[in-house]
């Protein structure tokens, strides 16, 4: 398609205006359909057995009396779920999470499962299937993992990236390096040189809504699955694959879904529950507990990581250099060089270094969690930053502003930024009302900046214009917080209509062409590129149908304000023509009028934030609260600002609960101890003040609207920010990921210990 | 297991149903009466998704048996527009953009019902603490607040 | 011509280098005759690499150009949330 995708800078209509999102109604009266409001006739209730040991060797799995029991229909093992694989390794991981083969990796490992007519039933034949272990010695630390002497999760892994090829297995399953110039030479620069160590503990993204799906296997090797997801038409591929089944003949239809942020971009349990379907020859119904969702899905990495940045008197720094340890779970994962790629990504950089490595545990299999991996390396990095201007007597923000990356800056991953959007949320900072704010006793203030690629992907839309002139959109991205009312704005914009005149909707996977999955930030970008494109291939049927009803060529007709008009004065008295009533006319013109497009929309340009927080703490108990939070982030253009306002508060909150409350605990057995929403607290509406937030709009010259992602970046700068403001109201440098009131507590009182 | 018959009324109507002895109201609300408005996010009373209200109290459904709503007055998010008219706080949600993802939406409702019949004019904290037991991971709350707030201010009015 | 730079793992595949010269008009081919100098790329390159192009980085548009005196950057395929 010949889609220009360039920014056009035109003055909008629609873009930009806050109306409400179409599925809203739905959502406030019940009506909306999540993972698990939907059933089919005749269903059965599947059920997961799941490891309670971190690593265990399964010796025999013996199923025969959960199968007599009445009203089981199906009773499945790995032995059910074949390896069809072929040597794709990632795959392969992902079969072996959704069901263990020969050892168990984790606490909460699905190692059997059963559909039953009943939950009840259902969890009765669980008690019934007898698993030997043998049970092997485990390890759960990311610092304990990388000893030599650390039990091996997997001893066919090698570690890759090494100068020399290993002899032994390990359990770091890569080492990245990303860097430019010489640190070493660097350092000999700097006047001031701060060194520290940092560890963060695993959060999981905490989606309200946990894993839900209905699955339906015929005879005939079709299949239905009803699941929610972020990604339907990644699912169907994933689940054809481990399966057996031809894609197209497996329709996914992803349900409203209840809470993702990167937890819900790979299979957990739904080729479990196809495969439950294929043997009982019903449709079931599988749902996780809670529990589950906490043991068996999820998290994000721990990390432990050094950071050293060095600065000349005047503020310059001269080197900087960081190793960053992410643990991946059982499994191999890159999320440690995505740490590495990110950290310094902030900063103007002559001499910069990171090596990542990636760490086996026995955790569960480590997920995206928005903006993945750069919020533990931003916290070490930021928490150096702000360390460093103190040592130099700076401000925090002049500091940051003084060695900011910006245009023609190398950065530090790599390649030279194009304009780019770190300085002016700096500058807005500085001269934003909460930097001059008064603070109270027990109050500090903090500042971080933060980092993040935003991705676009394969992206394909419809748009059909109705006889009545409604026009329906079906898109293929997941809509996780509001993207149906942004891209119905934006076909508005385009075809020049009132947005109450569309309906957008997210479309099945058998009735759209194929949509990478909704993450990166790409749900907006990417599908708003595609319906500005499907709006101009519909606007090239309404000027020709318009020109037919007219009797006049194409060329002479052009398309303004949802309306064909007739150019030239020899067509003076030709009205204009509405979309209206060409549709209504379309019967006779050449039938439907519809607009497509398949796209891969890229260049989606990297993301800043900077973030200005207060907080409080008592230094009796070390409980510390956020009382004023502010976000500043560039949105390229706002689509729908109330929606990127949303994206800016929510990152933010997670970012606060990680930074203050979350953490998975291991007990010495290697189990986890906090597996439900009591024990694992996140922030709730009694722990948060107000999120202000500012947007700044430049536009992103790879889109045609100037539209930036936005999802992700916001969840970057408050771990790192809420240390900072800790530093200033209590005199501590927290570098313990979450600064929970013991660890706060513990802090003030060695530093209190360290002053008598 | 025998089933036990229980006759309640819900969101004013009369409802008659089997369940188990064991059962939660949450699931004979999904899964025997089809209200599916209410949402189980834990099973343990911790995030509040499942929020009802019982006799006039608060409660998670998840929690409660069905059976124990024998002769009682259950109020689901289902039965809080009339007809086609919303609920002032499900149309200042709407307007606020109070709910991204959505499923923690009808226990937010219920739970501001529930706070703003006892409370009509309340403080920004006292919407904090008395929406504390509902867990919503989108939004960062502030949108929630302004909701009610503003919700409250119209229902004072009118 | 264009001159690309390659990140860490990916240059010990092309021989300890971390620049190489490549003809090519886009990231196809670049990508093709990458895979024919280096065998050792073509798996990565399977499994995806991100070119950043002036900085831009693209994941999937294969039919992108090349223009003379950019900046060509290869890096890793990452995800998102």
């Amino acid at each position: 398609m010949n889609f220009d995708p360039r920014f056009s800078g035109r003055k909008f209509a629609s873009v930009g205006t806050r109306p409400i999102r179409p599925d809203g109604v739905d959502k406030v009266t019940g009506r909306a359909r999540y993972g698990a409001d939907f059933n089919m006739a005749g269903q059965l209730v599947g059920r997961v057995l799941r490891s309670p040991h971190a690593h265990a060797k399964i010796l025999k799995i013996d199923t025969s009396k959960a199968e007599k029991l009445a009203g089981v229909k199906a009773v499945i093992t790995a032995a059910d779920l074949p390896d069809l694989t072929d040597g794709d390794a990632a795959m392969y991981d992902v079969l072996d999470n959704c069901m263990a083969r020969s050892k168990a990796l984790y606490d909460g490992h699905a190692v059997a499962a059963v559909a039953a007519v009943d939950a009840r039933t259902a969890r009765q034949a669980l008690k019934l299937i007898e698993v030997d272990y043998e049970l092997l010695p485990h390890v759960t630390d990311v610092d304990e993992a990388m000893k030599h002497t650390a039990p091996l999760i997997n001893d066919t892994i090698f570690t890759e990236g090494l100068e020399e090829k290993p002899v032994k297995p390990s359990n770091v399953t890569k080492r990245s390096q990303f860097g430019h110039g010489d640190v070493h030479q660097g350092f000999g620069h700097a006047d001031f040189i701060v060194e520290r160590s940092f560890k963060t503990e695993q959060t999981h993204q905490g989606y309200i809504e946990p894993h839900a799906c209905v699955a339906n296997v015929s005879s005939d090797g079709t299949a239905d699955l009803w699941v929610c997801t972020q990604g339907h038409f990644v699912y169907r591929q994933h689940c054809a694959q481990l399966l057996g089944l031809e894609a197209s003949k497996l329709r996914v239809t992803s349900s409203e879904i209840g809470g993702g942020f990167g937890g819900k971009t790979h299979v957990w349990a739904e080729p479990v529950a196809l495969a439950l379907s294929r043997k009982a020859g019903r449709p079931v119904k599988l749902v996780m507990t809670r529990d589950e969702v906490f043991r068996a899905s999820g998290p994000t990495s721990a990390t432990s990581i050094d950071v050293k940045i060095g600065a000349r008197k005047d503020g310059t720094i001269t080197a900087a250099e960081a190793t960053l340890r992410y643990s991946s779970g059982p499994y191999a994962g890159t999320w440690a060089e995505i740490g590495a790629m990110t950290a310094f990504a902030c900063y103007k950089l002559d001499n910069v270094k990171t090596v990542g490595y990636e760490v086996l545990v026995n955790r569960p299999k480590t997920a995206a969690y928005r903006a993945p991996s750069a919020p533990m390396a931003a916290f070490a990095v930021e928490s150096a930053v702000d360390e460093l201007a103190k040592e130099l007597g700076m401000d925090p923000v002049e500091f940051r502003i003084k060695n900011a990356a910006q245009e023609g800056t190398r950065s530090s991953y790599g390649p030279v930024y194009g304009p780019i959007g770190i300085g002016p949320t700096l500058e807005a900072a500085k001269t934003h009302p909460h930097m001059k704010a008064p603070l109270g006793k027990n109050q500090g203030r903090g500042m971080a900046c933060g980092f993040w690629f935003n991705f676009g992907g394969q992206t394909c839309v419809d748009l059909n214009i109705g006889m009545d002139g409604s026009v329906s959109l079906a898109v293929g991205t997941v809509d996780v917080g509001g993207s149906r009312a942004s891209l119905s704005l934006v076909a508005a914009e385009e075809l020049g209509i009132d947005y109450a005149q569309l309906k957008a909707v997210v479309a099945d996977t058998s009735s759209l062409g194929y949509n990478d999955m909704t993450d990166g930030s790409r749900g907006t970008f990417s599908s708003s590129m595609a319906t500005i494109s499907a709006a101009r291939n519909a606007i090239k049927i309404l000027r020709d149908r318009a020109a037919q009803m007219w009797d006049i060529p194409v060329d002479d007709v052009i398309w303004e304000n949802g309306h064909a008009i007739a150019k030239g004065e020899k067509y003076g008295n030709l009205a204009a023509l509405s979309l209206k009533e060409i549709a209504a006319a379309s019967g006779k013109t050449g039938g439907p009028i519809a607009g497509h497009s398949e796209l891969v929309a890229d260049g989606a340009g990297v993301s800043f934030a900077t973030h200005i927080c207060d907080i409080e703490v008592d230094p009796e108990t070390g409980a510390a609260r956020v009382i004023r939070y502010t976000v500043i982030q560039d949105a390229g253009k706002a689509v729908h600002p109330t929606y990127v306002e949303g994206q800016y508060q929510g990152g933010a909150a997670q970012g606060i609960g990680w930074a203050l409350n979350e953490e998975y605990i291991y007990g010495k057995d290697g189990r986890l101890q906090n597996a439900g929403f009591l024990d694992y607290r996140i922030p709730v509406c009694s722990d948060l003040p107000m999120i202000d937030t500012q947007i700044l709009e430049i536009p992103n010259p790879n889109h045609p609207y100037g539209v930036r992602g936005v999802g992700e970046t916001s969840i970057v700068p408050p771990l790192a920010a809420i240390a900072n403001a800790m530093s200033n109201a209590a005199g501590v440098r927290m570098t313990h990921i979450p600064m929970s009131p013991p660890r706060v507590l513990a802090a003030i009182e060695a530093e209190r210990e360290g002053r008598a | 297991m025998a089933g036990v018959a229980v006759s309640t009324t819900i969101n004013g109507d009369h409802v008659e149903y089997l369940c188990q002895p064991d059962e939660t109201l949450l699931d004979v609300l999904r899964d025997r009466l089809g209200l599916t408005g209410a949402k189980e996010g834990c099973g343990t009373g911790d995030c509040g998704a499942c929020s009802i209200i019982l006799d006039d109290r608060l409660v998670c459904s998840c929690l409660v048996l069905g059976a124990e709503a024998e002769g009682r007055q259950v109020e689901t998010v289902e039965g809080m527009a009339h007809g086609e008219k919303l609920h002032t706080l499900q149309q200042k949600f709407l307007e606020h953009a109070a709910l991204q993802c959505g499923i923690c939406t009808p226990g937010f409702l219920i739970a501001a019902k529930d706070l703003l019949a006892k409370n009509p004019d309340p403080s920004e904290e006292e919407i904090r603490f008395g929406l504390a037991g509902n867990l919503c991971r989108c939004t960062g709350y502030d949108k929630i607040v302004r909701a009610v707030q503003d919700a409250a201010n119209v229902m004072k009015g009118a | 011509m264009v001159e690309v730079t390659l990140w860490g793992a990916l240059g010990q595949l092309a021989g300890g280098q971390s620049k190489v010269e490549v003809e090519a008009k886009d990231i196809r081919e670049l990508f093709r005759k990458l895979a024919e100098q280096y065998p050792g790329i073509e798996p990565w390159i399977e499994k995806g690499i991100a070119v950043a192009i002036d900085g831009t980085i693209y994941r999937d548009t294969w039919s992108k150009e090349l223009p003379q005196g950019a900046e060509i950057f290869l890096l890793p395929r990452l995800a998102g949330g």
